[in-house]
């Protein structure tokens, strides 16, 4: 939370559309990511979260605007060329190859790389964040309970090493016991330097581990500032932390 | 035992090695098939004109005097670079259209292959010599060729490579992710255009292959890959589309089959039984002998 590093921004949208189907339109959206902080996103369902993560990965468009990744545009590339410029997303719903081994499944994560004795000890490090994945590294990753998963679908996107991470709902349709640890886990991702971009329901612990936070409303940025004050925030309180 | 039921069960036998020859050259097209879908879900119903321009190509190497190797490379090359070039212009484009645009859109790829042959070619069917110069065992009352061994092996053979490919090298991985799940598969870095280009070419080589193995049981013709297709669609089907280890085992079920119902009631139900089996498998499990419904785990 230091507040020289926020000197450097990596991540900067500027005055997005993007349309997904007719639905989840996102309007007008810019916001910030700067250097090793942990940034929220909150919002109801349907209000664009999950469209915003879509177009910063490239799997969707932007119809007007840029994005600026590490100052480079990226609204135009391909995704797998934007992973390739070190931004990994952990999707909604986890999405992991249940056809793969979980050892397959990370390997996947480090498919850009080609730094061997370094993919090695990232394995060694994913696996002391999430035992439970090493124990069952070579089954198949529909073995996997939810929580399981989605600790799989986090460790794979951090395999590619990217500078900066989307991870959407991690905590979304998991069993409550493992939810601390995958917040544990992000922080302790966090404090290797790399930035986070998180879309979270649960705003309570979200805000509670984030830098700042965006609120958005209806495929619009209606709030913005730093997490602790958004804690308090009477409008906050009522929308999203239910007292 | 009688002395008839006795020349009954060699003749049993004796469809039985039949039906497996049959059913490895079924496996090979089905195998092409079965990749595509599985990687993009599209039926590619240009499967079959994949492998005849491959044995045409072979064919025309063959009387240029190539070596049968040489003829067979040529015909797996050109089937290959045929399906990536399809793949390119003609089902990229539409690929996020739906699958009824696409499937339509492969029928007519594969109507105007027939043509393009038939004009291109010319309707005449056209001989491939053996690939090897054939010798034949008798064991007892059956007989065995050395083609029909060779092409038990190759098929064999092609197997293990895709389970290798798929398995123990990082292109192969890529492919079961993106087949799995293609957006996820692009956040991964795999570029999924160049995985399924693979896979096209791949598939219609195997074809490719196939079709010069069979050549010299059936003539090379412009039509060939109608029929051609229709079963390898069926194998794919019957043994789970999607499904590589399924491919290889419904074209065994649909080979074995036809042999036996053509050799044992009348050969004029050869071509209905591999409907039959379809149907049959349709109404009982219709993900196929080695498919299986996943859930999503929550």
């Amino acid at each position: 939370m230091s507040t020289e590093s926020k000197t450097e921004t990596i991540l900067e949208l500027k005055n997005i559309h993007t349309s997904y189907g007719e639905i989840n339109a996102i309007k007008d959206v810019s916001l910030q990511i700067y250097k090793g902080e942990i940034v929220t996103l909150l919002g109801s369902n349907g209000a664009g979260k999950t469209t915003i993560l879509h177009t910063i990965s490239g799997l969707l468009h932007p119809k007007k605007g840029e994005i600026l990744f590490n100052n480079k545009a990226i609204e135009k590339l391909a995704a797998h060329k934007i992973t390739g410029l070190g931004l990994a997303q952990s999707p909604e719903g986890r999405q992991v190859f249940a056809n793969l081994s979980i050892k397959e499944n990370l390997e996947m994560g480090a498919y850009l790389r080609k730094d061997k004795q370094q993919i090695n000890n990232d394995f060694d490090f994913v696996y002391s964040l999430f035992p439970k994945l090493k124990e069952r590294s070579s089954q198949l990753a529909q073995t996997l309970s939810g929580g399981e998963q989605q600790m799989l679908a986090i460790a794979r996107a951090y395999m590619s090493r990217p500078k900066l991470l989307l991870l959407d709902e991690p905590s979304l349709g998991i069993a409550p016991i493992l939810v601390g640890s995958i917040f544990r886990a992000i922080k302790e991702i966090n404090s290797q330097g790399m930035s986070i971009l998180l879309v979270e329901q649960n705003a309570y612990l979200a805000l509670n581990i984030s830098n700042r936070a965006y609120v958005l409303k209806n495929g619009e940025i209606a709030l913005q500032g730093l997490s602790s004050e958004l804690l308090s925030n009477p409008e906050i309180k009522k929308a999203y932390l239910g007292h | 035992m009688s002395q008839q039921t006795i020349f009954y069960l060699w003749d049993c036998l004796q469809y039985l090695i039949n039906g497996i020859t049959q059913g490895s050259l079924y496996a090979l097209v089905a195998l092409g098939y079965t990749m595509v879908y599985g990687i993009i879900r599209l039926v590619n119903f240009a499967h079959g004109e994949f492998l005849m321009i491959g044995a045409m190509c072979g064919f025309y190497a063959i009387r240029a005097n190539q070596p049968m190797g040489v003829a067979i490379i040529l015909a797996m090359l050109s089937s290959g670079i045929i399906a990536i070039i399809v793949e390119r212009v003609v089902y990229r484009p539409i690929r996020k259209s739906g699958r009824i645009p696409a499937l339509i859109t492969a029928i007519g790829t594969s109507l105007f292959f027939q043509y393009f042959g038939q004009l291109t070619f010319g309707a005449d069917p056209k001989t491939i010599p053996p690939f090897m110069v054939e010798k034949i065992y008798t064991f007892g009352e059956i007989t065995i060729s050395n083609l029909q061994i060779g092409i038990l092996l190759i098929t064999l053979f092609v197997l293990f490579f895709l389970w290798w490919l798929t398995h123990f090298t990082k292109m192969g991985k890529a492919m079961r992710a993106t087949s799995y799940n293609l957006p996820a598969a692009e956040l991964m870095g795999i570029n999924t255009n160049q995985i399924i280009s693979f896979t096209f070419f791949l598939g219609a080589a195997i074809a490719g292959l196939g079709g010069m193995l069979m050549g010299y049981t059936m003539s090379v013709e412009p039509l060939m890959g109608m029929n051609l297709g229709t079963k390898a669609f069926v194998s794919a089907v019957v043994g789970g589309i999607g499904i590589i280890p399924g491919a290889a085992l419904g074209g065994y079920i649909l080979g074995i089959a036809e042999n036996m119902v053509a050799g044992l009631y009348k050969s004029s139900y050869r071509d209905g039984v591999s409907f039959f089996i379809l149907i049959l498998i349709l109404l009982i499990k219709p993900s196929g002998l080695l498919g299986k419904n996943t859930k999503e785990k929550v």
